[in-house]
């Protein structure tokens, strides 16, 4: 039987929800990894708990959120809190095991900027901030990273420290304060990058199908350090395609019809 | 007592130029009539505070309302920029603004601290980040008791909050149920809240569920059916997120932005009239 043909992000979204256990309490950003708990839901980990920020634990939407707090997400949760309870009580408290995160910029201890490219007062592209990234990244006691992979965002220095990676600034998490163990992977579009248990540093571990690892080492901006034995990413199963095809955003709303034309309020 | 008051007189009376004004809600819920009425009555010189400013805030920002804004996620929620925000950051446009930028925790925090009369919130934010060198008002205590090095944040005291909630009954109690975000802090954190509802009832209580916010400390409730689009109100409509995906086409450049919120918001009598707008022009 021949492989399926995928798409490159497809391939980064599969191996990162492979990375997903069915016992995990994962705290979610809307994008990519959104895609990938909802892809591991649907497959390998159907007890997954899925939270968003907005305030909902344990959710399990039919249809993909557009947004962190689309009405499905909280309609599909086991308990919806406020978030400072979020905030608070369940992610600085230590509650939730996994942290996924996206950014624009990652350096070589997995610190990340989401909030500027270029100066802070005067950028090049303001970006969204930091949301709940500074504490997801602090408190989880272990985060997942997705971002694609090519020079401009796998940075020798971010232009903002947004959340922490292993380490920053030449200091350890642990002398930061900072409990867990921070970043175990970064799933690419290339491969997947895990960080040293000595140095923190991020290297090559894994190869998706077809790429090599010149093509990784070319697009990091940084000289990429590579293991000595690479794992090589199994090809998206037909299975997994399938599910992660049929993910797709509710863009149905009743509004229109509960608005009052013109004519009828002028009656 | 909890006044009953048409939406327009409520932020005639209240929204005033210069004060801090925090209009919450966490994607749901979001009080985009009062943040549309504030534009008709062009009301500037705001501080805006709000965790996640969406379209509303955009507009706001775009018809030149605010002079600062404190916030901490300022994008379109699964579709991108906020051009209005962005342009007022990278280019001064339509004026230069104070921006003051917090992470989510801070927020939510800091709001919690206004709603329990504390001047600061201590949480353990920001470590090894770079916030605390660009944001002065982000500091840090030691624990009295264990010597831990805390993070502090001043409290949130809005002058004025706005939030959309389900419903209100008589007695200007009020009653949400969905994703609630930091409203409740909100309210009890700010000077004056107002609550614009989807419906006023005879009594709400929290017997079936929801959540209520008694009417001692609702100052305002105004009617305002489907205030919260875009956005929802959970029970009665869903999200527009097909509207969400449009509005970087409608706000992407400046010109034409402002000509849609002349054509749709400004010249409109109020919410009702600038849903029925919509409609006519299929944005929904």
């Amino acid at each position: 039987m021949s492989e399926p043909a995928y798409h490159p992000e497809e391939m980064m979204v599969v191996a990162a929800a492979r990375l997903l256990a069915s016992d995990d309490v994962v705290f979610i950003g809307i994008g990519l990894p959104s895609k990938a708990a909802n892809l591991a839901r649907r497959t390998h980990a159907p007890r997954l708990a899925m939270i968003y920020e907005s305030g909902t634990l344990d959710t399990a939407p039919t249809a993909l959120p557009l947004s962190i707090g689309d009405p499905e997400l909280s309609r599909m949760a086991r308990s919806v809190v406020s978030v400072p309870e979020m905030f608070g009580y369940w992610l600085q408290g230590g509650w939730i095991r996994t942290g996924f995160l996206g950014a624009a910029q990652i350096d070589r201890f997995a610190s990340l900027n989401s909030t500027v490219i270029g100066d802070y007062r005067k950028p090049k592209v303001r970006l969204p901030g930091a949301g709940g990234a500074p504490e997801i990244a602090g408190f989880c006691r272990r985060t997942l990273v997705l971002l694609r992979q090519n020079p401009k965002a796998f940075v020798e220095k971010l232009d903002f420290v947004t959340t922490v990676g292993t380490r920053c600034g030449g200091r350890s998490r642990q002398q930061l304060g900072l409990p867990g163990r921070g970043p175990e992977a970064v799933i690419t579009d290339l491969g997947i990058l895990e960080p040293d248990p000595d140095t923190g540093e991020i290297v090559l571990t894994t190869l998706h199908p077809g790429v090599s690892a010149e093509t990784a080492i070319a697009a990091t901006a940084w000289p990429l350090r590579v293991a000595e034995t690479l794992r090589r990413t199994e090809a998206p199963t037909a299975r997994e395609l399938e599910v992660l095809r049929a993910l797709a955003p509710s863009h149905e709303s009743n509004i229109a019809g509960l608005i009052p034309s013109a004519r009828e309020r002028g009656r | 007592m909890t006044a009953f008051l048409e939406l327009a007189e409520a932020v005639r009376r209240h929204v005033t130029p210069g004060c801090s004004l925090a209009a919450e809600g966490f994607t749901h819920l979001i009080p985009h009539a009062a943040g549309a009425e504030i534009i008709r009555q062009g009301i500037r010189h705001l501080r805006l505070i709000r965790m996640t400013p969406d379209i509303i805030y955009d507009q706001m920002i775009g018809m030149g309302c605010a002079d600062a804004l404190v916030f901490s996620w300022g994008g379109n929620p699964g579709v991108g920029s906020l051009f209005r925000l962005r342009d007022a950051y990278e280019n001064s446009v339509p004026h230069a603004m104070e921006f003051e930028e917090h992470s989510h925790a801070a927020m939510a925090h800091a709001y919690a601290a206004g709603a329990a009369g504390m001047p600061c919130a201590i949480f353990k934010g920001y470590r090894g980040t770079d916030y605390p060198e660009v944001n002065p008002r982000i500091r840090f205590v030691e624990c009295p008791f264990t010597g831990e090095q805390l993070t502090a944040v001043p409290a949130h005291r809005p002058d004025v909050a706005i939030i959309h909630a389900q419903r209100a009954d008589r007695e200007g109690n009020i009653w949400m149920t969905g994703i609630l975000g930091v409203q409740k802090e909100a309210v009890l954190a700010a000077e004056v809240s107002i609550v614009t509802v989807e419906e006023i009832v005879d009594r709400v209580d929290e017997r079936g569920g929801g959540t209520v916010i008694p009417h001692w400390a609702i100052d305002v409730v105004c009617e305002a059916p489907l205030g919260a689009f875009p956005s929802y109100a959970e029970g009665c409509y869903d999200r527009s997120n097909a509207f969400y995906q449009r509005w970087g086409e409608i706000s992407k450049d400046y010109d034409r932005f402002r000509e849609w919120m002349q054509r749709y918001v400004v010249s409109s009598d109020d919410f009702t009239d600038f849903l029925a707008k919509l409609k006519a022009d299929g944005y929904v």
